[in-house]
């Protein structure tokens, strides 16, 4: 441990396919997705939770399906299609989930809400019909500490019926 | 912040040329293929490494034949949960990899990982400082260990669900070192000992699994965890039998996350030899089964009730093989 910090930095330059733009970056190869996106790329929509892979609030879509950003390599990556909450939105346009959850008021504190909203996105274009025991199996990796949840699973229906 | 420490990437493109890269760093470089065990250790400084050695060019396919299944290492747990081949003929192992941590973990972590996740336990799976402060623990920078002091060994505990299963299945591991490859049964892949819990070669990388099925077999995987998902295991049941008729022929039984390896239940195994699985005969066998389960006070909840709760998980994967009479397999 006491001699990490003399170790050489190996820097690489990646081609990274985020929200449908490739962008070039130069990052250390040991940078997690997590830091390279919100340190790097300034998005900073995907949050920074637990670090560790147990709390999901750092959830991203890689190739439309969801992972733990914060235990991925971008070096890993490339090729691949990189999806934040920035990418939900088209423009000034929300994602009916984003609509849905507003209207429902699915979030108090909203730090788990990015990892949420990408999860169940994926959810629902797999399955656009999801039971309410589905739409729970596929949160089953995502954390919330404030609302019960109760109210995002109201939500993730009401926009499922609305894309529909 | 928990970051990782600065290493190198290195990008083999075959398993040779990743076992010659490993043999020649020894215990400066480590495997990674999806990195859901391997990365929060790293950032908890539980591994001290400078070079890791990406698994990307691991293929990702499952091939079926009609009593066998080959399913590469680089296969996610989450496309071997959803596999119908492997749900069909293979039951208890589509049903462990579909319970291992969370689902976006299960759409990264793979198969050949699952199979040598580290061991676990309470005193080491923390952050450096946490450990420095309770002082450091013999599988990692300490002499003693927490859990058991007067013991020469380590106790961390085998936590991994797919590998129960696939050893009640007999399954074999393909491993490539850097001078050729090997089968390996899975029984044959793990030692009774938390540090060196693994016997394949450190530089030799797990590439596939062979899992074998015949006419008439069943298997079914029982886990049980504070919660109903992220969780490591605190206990479970791997059950795989081979039936003619309503009789067990053979089967096997192997508890997970109670001992330092997959523990097999060899006695009730015996028992069950010859015998219709009703109700009083499970009880049985699941009593016996419970009793080489020797759970120490190091992963959640009580080892107390971890212990008796063992006899429970091999009742109900027994359940679940009932429940499956009349199905593909019958």
């Amino acid at each position: 441990m006491r001699h990490e910090v003399e170790r050489d930095v190996e820097r690489v330059v990646l081609a990274l396919d985020v929200n449908g733009e490739t962008r070039d970056v130069l990052v250390p190869v040991h940078k997690t997705l997590l830091e390279v996106l919100r340190e790097d790329m300034q998005l900073t929509g995907t949050k920074h939770g637990c670090e560790l892979g147990e709390c999901g609030t750092c959830t991203v879509l890689i190739d439309g399906k969801p992972e733990l950003s914060c235990l991925l390599l971008p070096v890993q990556l490339e090729g691949r299609a990189i999806t934040t909450v920035e990418g939900m939105s088209h423009g000034p346009e929300l994602h009916p989930l984003q609509v849905a959850f507003g209207e429902l008021g699915a979030a108090q504190c909203g730090y788990c809400t990015p990892g949420i909203l990408l999860s169940a996105k994926s959810l629902l274009e797999a399955n656009p019909r999801p039971t309410r025991d589905e739409i729970r199996d596929a949160l089953a990796g995502n954390l919330c500490r404030c609302t019960g949840y109760t109210k995002i699973l109201q939500a993730i229906e009401l926009a499922a019926g609305r894309m529909r | 912040m928990l970051r990782l420490p600065r290493f190198k990437y290195l990008r083999p493109k075959t398993a040779r040329e990743a076992a010659r890269m490993a043999a020649e760093l020894g215990p400066r470089a480590m495997f990674v293929a999806g990195g859901t065990d391997l990365f929060p250790k790293l950032k908890r400084r539980q591994f001290e490494i400078d070079t890791l050695i990406g698994l990307d060019f691991l293929p990702r396919a499952i091939r079926n034949g009609s009593d066998e299944c080959a399913v590469d290492a680089g296969v996610t747990l989450a496309v071997a949960a959803r596999d119908e081949h492997l749900i069909a003929r293979f039951t208890g192992y589509a049903e462990a990899a579909g319970v291992v941590s969370s689902p976006p973990l299960r759409n990264a972590g793979t198969i050949g990982g699952n199979l040598c996740v580290d061991t676990r336990c309470n005193y080491y799976d923390m952050t450096y400082e946490w450990r420095k402060a309770a002082g450091f623990c013999l599988k990692k920078d300490g002499d003693i260990c927490l859990v058991a002091p007067s013991s020469p060994r380590c106790w961390a505990v085998s936590s991994t669900d797919t590998a129960p299963m696939a050893m009640a299945l007999e399954g074999a591991v393909i491993l490539v070192g850097p001078d050729g490859e090997r089968e390996l049964p899975v029984a044959a892949l793990y030692r009774d000992d938390g540090i060196e819990y693994m016997a394949k070669q450190p530089a030799e990388v797990v590439t596939g699994l062979r899992l074998r099925s015949t006419a008439g077999s069943r298997s079914a995987y029982v886990k049980l965890r504070r919660r109903g998902s992220i969780d490591f295991p605190i206990a479970g049941a791997a059950v795989a039998a081979h039936f003619d008729g309503d009789v067990i022929v053979s089967c096997r039984i192997v508890l997970s996350a109670v001992a330092s390896y997959p523990l097999e239940a060899k006695a009730a195994e015996e028992f069950l030899k010859g015998k219709r699985l009703d109700g009083d005969t499970v009880r049985e066998a699941a009593q016996l089964a419970s009793k080489p389960a020797k759970p120490l006070d190091n992963a959640d909840l009580s080892h107390f009730w971890r212990k008796r709760m063992v006899r429970v998980v091999v009742e109900q994967a027994f359940e679940r093989l009932n429940d499956q009479r009349g199905g593909v397999d019958g």
